[in-house]
């Protein structure tokens, strides 16, 4: 499981500034929602596939692998309309989500997680006034990025050698490792974040100094 | 048995400014549990290994020695910098690895995760842009620069956490058991790694082999230093401690 979508090719579309990407992305989700006529909405899918696969050379798999997970809600969505109202809305309905999953899939796999992060913290750098720093809402992104397939993966393992020892579903209680697991790993990842200078002005406690950062 | 070539380039290490580390009655408990004793020593020798049983305080000294512990009586000063008022100079001079690399490496993929330290320390982009590639290089990440770092392999996770480090240009690196996650192959290659390194190294560790060059081996027990010297008699008045 990877949760960093980035495909390393190169073309205009990835060097284009992830500011750009993001704005244009937000203006497409308003703009689709402002307009229904069925052309209209399937030429701005097929404009988004051909730049995707197009222009910024992704490979069919990394689309269609963001997609995938939408597909049961866009095909209930669809029964609902013909149920509801008709075909020609249910398919504009249908059309313009898929659009706008698939341009946030080509701005997500152009765009590396650091330049998305450095737009998150120009976006909260207003926030400043009120004590917000911006660097560490992007540190927080990136980490959530990192740990989370690195969680699930400890999980699979804890599962896996619960199931060698006969457990046959899962319980509640494996979850009880997996917290210390976890834990662990956060008391060490807190030094080590000290230890890589990512605190600015660093607390001087008794004891461990760098058991939390806060 | 050696685990690699042992290119002690002493040379190239003359030149860089030697990192001197001075405790003075150094002592760390948490809590109610005294874990360090009346710790007194210098550490000026290019590679100082330690070892000693589990517990011992191995660790706890280690983190010492950058302040992400501080000593609960006493004083450690590295070049005359006192950990406890001057931290962040302290942690720019000696870096640190831990033993497991899943919990130093912080960004998604392998050249975010390298350029991290360099951005915490204010370094222009350009300037980190040539650092990183640099360090990949010379680690052998280079062709896996946007890689998800999880899909590394356990060694190459330990190398990525070292490159995280190194890049960072400290005068001395501490290692807390860098290779007690790996197998052999790897073991030899992070003890390569340190072997070629310019840089003073402290290493704790339970393989022993990776002390045989070193210039000095400190055997802790129980909170005090029980033997310090040569590689040699060191470590073999712990083996025969323990057996
Ligand atoms: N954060 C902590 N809080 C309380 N006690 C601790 C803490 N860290 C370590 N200790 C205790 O201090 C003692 C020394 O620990 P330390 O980690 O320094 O030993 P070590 O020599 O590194 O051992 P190992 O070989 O197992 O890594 C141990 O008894 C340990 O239980
Ligand atoms: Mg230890």
């Amino acid at each position: 499981m990877t949760l960093s979508l980035y495909v390393p090719v190169a073309s205009p579309v990835h060097r284009t500034p992830a500011g750009l990407k993001l704005g244009l992305l937000a203006a497409l989700a308003v703009a689709l929602f402002l307009v229904d006529g069925l052309a209209v909405v399937g030429g701005t899918l097929a404009a988004v596939l051909l730049l995707g696969l197009g222009a910024a050379r992704l490979p069919w798999r990394s689309v269609l692998a963001q997609v995938r997970p939408v597909w049961p809600w866009l095909v209930l969505l669809f029964a609902f309309h013909l149920v509801v109202t008709d075909w020609h809305t249910g398919t504009v309905v249908v059309l313009r989500l898929l659009a706008l999953v698939a341009a946030a899939a080509v701005v997500t796999a152009t765009t590396r997680v650091t330049e998305l992060v450095a737009v998150v913290e120009w976006l909260a750098r207003p926030l400043t006034v009120f004590g917000v720093r911006p660097a560490r809402i992007g540190l927080v992104i990136a980490m959530t990025l990192r740990f989370v397939p690195l969680v699930a993966e400890r999980a699979q393992r804890i599962r896996d050698a619960q199931a060698a020892r006969g457990a046959e579903r899962f319980r509640f209680r494996s979850l009880v490792p997996l917290l210390v697991q976890v834990l662990r790993l956060a008391d060490t990842l807190g030094e080590a974040l000290d230890a890589r200078g990512a605190d600015a002005p660093v607390p001087v406690r008794r004891g461990r100094a760098g058991a939390s950062t806060s | 048995m050696r685990w690699g070539r042992r290119s002690a380039d002493v040379a190239a290490a003359a030149d860089l400014p030697r990192t001197a580390i001075e405790l003075r009655d150094v002592a760390h408990d948490y809590g109610e549990r005294a874990v360090l004793r009346d710790l007194t020593l210098s550490l000026a020798e290019h590679r100082v290994g330690v070892v000693g049983a589990n517990g011992s305080g191995k660790s706890t000294f280690a983190r010492l020695l950058n302040g992400l512990v501080v000593p609960t009586a006493g004083t450690v000063r590295v070049d005359g910098l006192d950990t406890r008022t001057q931290l962040r100079e302290v942690r720019r001079r000696v870096g640190f690895v831990f033993q497991d690399p899943d919990a130093q490496i912080v960004h998604p993929t392998v050249a975010e995760d390298a350029e991290f330290g360099l951005t915490n320390l204010g370094i222009a982009p350009e300037e980190r842009a040539r650092r990183v590639d640099e360090v990949l290089t010379r680690y052998g990440l280079a062709g896996h620069r946007d890689h998800p770092a999880h899909l590394l392999s356990g060694g190459q996770k330990q190398l990525l956490a070292i490159a995280g480090v190194l890049v960072m240009e400290p005068r001395r690196v501490v290692f807390d058991e860098p290779t007690t996650l790996l197998d052999l192959t790897n073991t030899r290659r992070i003890a390569r790694v340190i072997d070629e390194l310019e840089q003073d190294v402290v290493v704790v560790t339970h393989h022993l082999d990776l002390l045989a060059g070193f210039d000095r081996v400190l055997v802790f027990e129980d909170g005090r230093v029980a033997a310090d010297g040569a590689p040699a008699e060191t470590v073999r008045w712990y083996v025969d401690r323990m057996s």
